[in-house]
């Protein structure tokens, strides 16, 4: 046992500093600071993403996995952009850049799309790590560089084969959209962003979440993610604005969790009663703050730039 | 037979993947953005010696490999294998090359070891983590000779190559760490 932190004290104030030019980055913009409860009765429905449940007054609340529905009834509420620093929760996740309790930068900006919001998240991560400015790729063209595959029109059987050739798995895998990931995390990621930050975009619309999906040929989903020295860093949106789309996507999650024999979560139906409100044309984007401190501080393992890591909390 | 979840294996645990004992060399967890997550456990063949990566979903789990580490001294190798005598027992084990692997080049006779054993045969060899071993041969270090970065290689008695100060002679004796294959200091006998 130890009670020592995780962390080196050089590291804390890294971190500090990290902070605080995050908070000098959206004053200088006039975007407002708010804070949103980490206690919610509703929560993320994702197949892979999982809520810590917590008893209160004999009803189940959820530690907030990210703080985005509670942002969304912000903005339309009349809020306009606002950010929020905050601690997001994830059941089981925990690993050399995973701890299951980790911190958060999510912000909204009203009237930006997608590439616009990139445009700002490429200035904050050279503002705070001194890079160079960001590369751009659409997820095709990435497959496409790396691959040699159009990720959009390739046939399920040549999938299957390419990912049986590069990557061995222990347990047959069948669905196409876990082929993409394994592929993704196994041959792109590793090569991407060794000099500059990448920004991968437009997904396909299976894995939309909750962006837009342009219906291009494909559709497309208005989705990026950030990518630097081997770890995601960030995840963003042009945000879907109708709620009834939103809570179709929901009730695919909850079939899907309940094929699978997962728990099934009570739908956030303030969030919904939000969106029906109506949601400005908007994107928001999240940002893991210790993996952007990791950077900054050239560590290797979440562990040194959190004062205590899970395995110490 | 036990098992062993994702979450609980490490760098070093022995397990048994298509019913040979194998070490984990490391177990990375993996979470594509909105996807499922994976280990990605890369892990040594003690039989063969081979290193293989392999992917797992992350709630799948392992059984466990049933070994016992023993205390052993070495003896003596005969061009084939490695022997070495328990500590406790006086039992004697004859190792080959391929599960001695990597420590055989620290190994001098009369080095006290661990080794694993897996249904009582050796499976790996640990050498200690410090060891004392002469230079049988290295250059002498030129003066103002930077280009190395103020280091050269050192043979040493066991066949082992090292990076050495430039003011390390032959003859001398060194203590060198094990787990890194790094210089520490020289040594007295």
């Amino acid at each position: 046992m130890t009670w020592e932190p995780s962390a080196s004290i050089k590291n804390l104030q890294q971190r500090a500093l990290v902070l605080q030019q995050i908070r000098e980055f959206f004053a200088k913009r006039q975007v407002l600071e708010v804070e949103t409860p980490l206690l919610s009765q509703g929560t993320v429905t994702d197949l892979y993403i999982d809520s810590i449940a917590v008893a209160m007054y004999g009803k189940t609340y959820y530690l907030q996995t990210s703080p985005e529905y509670a942002m969304k009834r912000l903005l339309a509420a009349g809020s306009g952009s606002i950010y929020q620093i905050t601690k997001a929760f994830r059941q089981d996740q925990s690993g050399r850049i995973h701890n299951p309790e980790f911190t958060m930068l999510e912000w909204y900006r009203v009237g930006f799309d997608h590439q616009a919001l990139m445009d700002e998240m490429d200035e904050l991560l050279q503002w705070i790590l001194a890079t160079a400015p960001a590369q751009r790729f659409t997820y095709r063209e990435i497959f496409l560089r790396y691959l040699a595959m159009d990720p959009h029109a390739v046939s399920d059987e040549e999938l299957w084969q390419c990912v049986k050739q590069r990557i061995e798995l222990a347990s047959e895998i069948t669905d196409r959209d876990t082929w993409l990931d394994l592929l993704f995390v196994n041959c792109i990621e590793p090569n991407i962003g060794r000099e500059q930050p990448v920004f991968i975009y437009d997904f396909p619309a299976t894995k939309a979440a909750l962006a837009k999906i342009r219906l291009d040929n494909p559709p497309v989903a208005s989705r990026f993610e950030v990518y630097f020295h081997g770890m995601e860093l960030a995840n963003g949106f042009h945000e879907l604005q109708d709620g009834n789309e939103q809570g179709e996507r929901f009730e695919r999650d909850l079939q899907l969790r309940e094929q699978q024999g997962k728990t099934i979560i009570p739908i956030d139906q303030r969030f919904l009663a939000a969106l029906t409100h109506g949601l400005p044309d908007c994107a928001g984007v999240a940002l893991g703050i210790d993996r952007l401190v990791m950077l900054a501080a050239q560590s290797t393992a979440i562990s040194e730039v959190v004062s205590f890591d899970f395995a110490r909390a | 037979m036990s098992t062993i979840s994702m979450n609980d294996i490490r760098g070093g645990t022995k397990v048994i993947i298509d019913n040979d004992p194998c070490v984990v060399v490391d177990n990375e967890f993996v979470k594509p953005g909105k996807g499922q997550a994976f280990n990605r456990v890369r892990y040594r063949n003690l039989k063969n010696g081979r290193v293989i990566e392999r992917t797992y979903k992350s709630g799948e789990s392992l059984p466990v490999a049933d070994v016992v580490d023993v205390e052993v001294q070495y003896l003596y190798n005969d061009g084939s294998h490695w022997h070495f005598m328990a500590q406790d027992t006086f039992e004697q084990y004859a190792v080959s090359e391929v599960e001695v692997s990597e420590a055989k080049k620290w190994l001098k006779e009369q080095a006290i070891c661990m080794i694993t054993l897996w249904n009582g045969q050796p499976i790996e060899v640990m050498p200690p983590t410090f060891v004392v071993l002469k230079v049988a041969q290295t250059d002498p270090g030129l003066r103002g000779d930077t280009s190395s970065g103020g280091s050269k290689a050192a043979t040493l008695e066991t066949g082992a190559v090292v990076r050495v100060p430039l003011f390390i002679k032959e003859g001398e004796l060194l203590k060198i760490d094990t787990r890194n294959g790094e210089y520490v200091s020289k040594a007295k006998e």
